[in-house]
């Protein structure tokens, strides 16, 4: 059972890798998929069913969804994976790749020599029902600050989307009002 | 169930934020900084989620959920000021918007 945990991890990282070096954007999408699929297993696996469900219906679905409306409405062809193989010269990206390595070996070095005896996770699962008795108990201001993040989100969403949409038209009374003087 | 040491856990965590950071770094197009910037949130939430697992209590859940909601309402403004920025200047390259004016 154990082996599961690690063939997934090695599933998320290698589809992560490949995330970050494809050069169309679609790819790196459905390379991302794979990879929240894999962290969702992991969820499963360590005992957190419903943050499983939740990864892989709001991540995999919902948020990569937006992703895909986006790209598509931008139309990027061809050309534009041949704009990022230019732009992703092993120069670009062989510093910022260097200094990551070096976190990542420090993060490593520290949590594997950490503690004297391992503690285990995973040896209890942690159900919907625990969880949505904590979440709606202690952390009822939380779920409140949530939401209004969340309508937050969603009027500047609408802001941004109908400033763009009324560009073309130009009336006066919306979009900036001394933007055009200076 | 698995039992799994939690470091190995918080270790996949690193592995993951570490690659979304130089995602960030190293490419241009602001559409693949924001799949980077989506993969250390989700990096961060497997942090979460493992350390609850390691004590049995709810709490990492939770702050997964709220994650969750965040990175929800990050990625909608993300994309919507992308869709205005490529209206803007014809083009995804974060270079290009790097003056704030003009």
């Amino acid at each position: 059972m154990d082996v599961t945990f690690y063939i997934s991890a090695a599933v998320a990282v290698v589809a992560t890798l490949a995330v970050i070096t494809r050069y169309n954007a679609v790819h790196a999408l459905l390379y991302l998929i794979v990879s929240l699929l894999a962290v969702s297993l992991i969820f499963f696996i360590l005992g957190a069913p419903f943050a499983a469900a939740l990864e892989a219906i709001i991540y995999a679905g919902a948020i990569m969804v937006l992703f895909i409306f986006v790209i598509m409405i931008l139309n990027l062809g061809p050309q534009a994976a041949r704009v990022e193989r230019i732009w992703l010269k092993p120069r670009t990206w062989l510093g910022p790749a260097a200094l990551a390595l070096i976190l990542a070996g420090e993060l490593i070095y520290i949590l594997i020599s950490g503690g004297e005896q391992e503690p285990k996770a995973g040896t209890a699962v942690v159900g919907a029902n625990e969880v949505g008795i904590a979440l709606f108990g202690p952390y009822l201001l939380g779920v409140e600050l949530a939401s209004l993040l969340l309508l937050a989100g969603l009027v500047g969403a609408y802001h941004l989307g109908r400033r763009s949409g009324s560009e073309g038209s130009d009336s006066p009374g919306s979009g900036r009002p001394n933007g055009e003087k200076v | 169930m698995a039992s799994i040491p939690a470091n190995y856990g918080l270790l996949l965590a690193a592995a993951l934020f570490v690659l979304g950071f130089a995602g960030v770094l190293a490419r241009r197009n602001i559409i693949f900084m924001l799949l980077s910037i989506e993969i250390m949130v989700n990096a961060s939430g497997l942090a979460f989620v493992v350390g609850g697992s390691r004590w049995r209590q709810p709490d990492g859940q939770l702050m997964f959920i709220f994650i969750l909601a965040m990175a929800a309402v990050e990625v909608s403004l993300g994309l919507a000021l992308v869709l205005q920025l490529y209206h803007h200047l014809k083009s995804l390259d974060i270079d290009k918007a790097s003056r704030m004016k003009g």
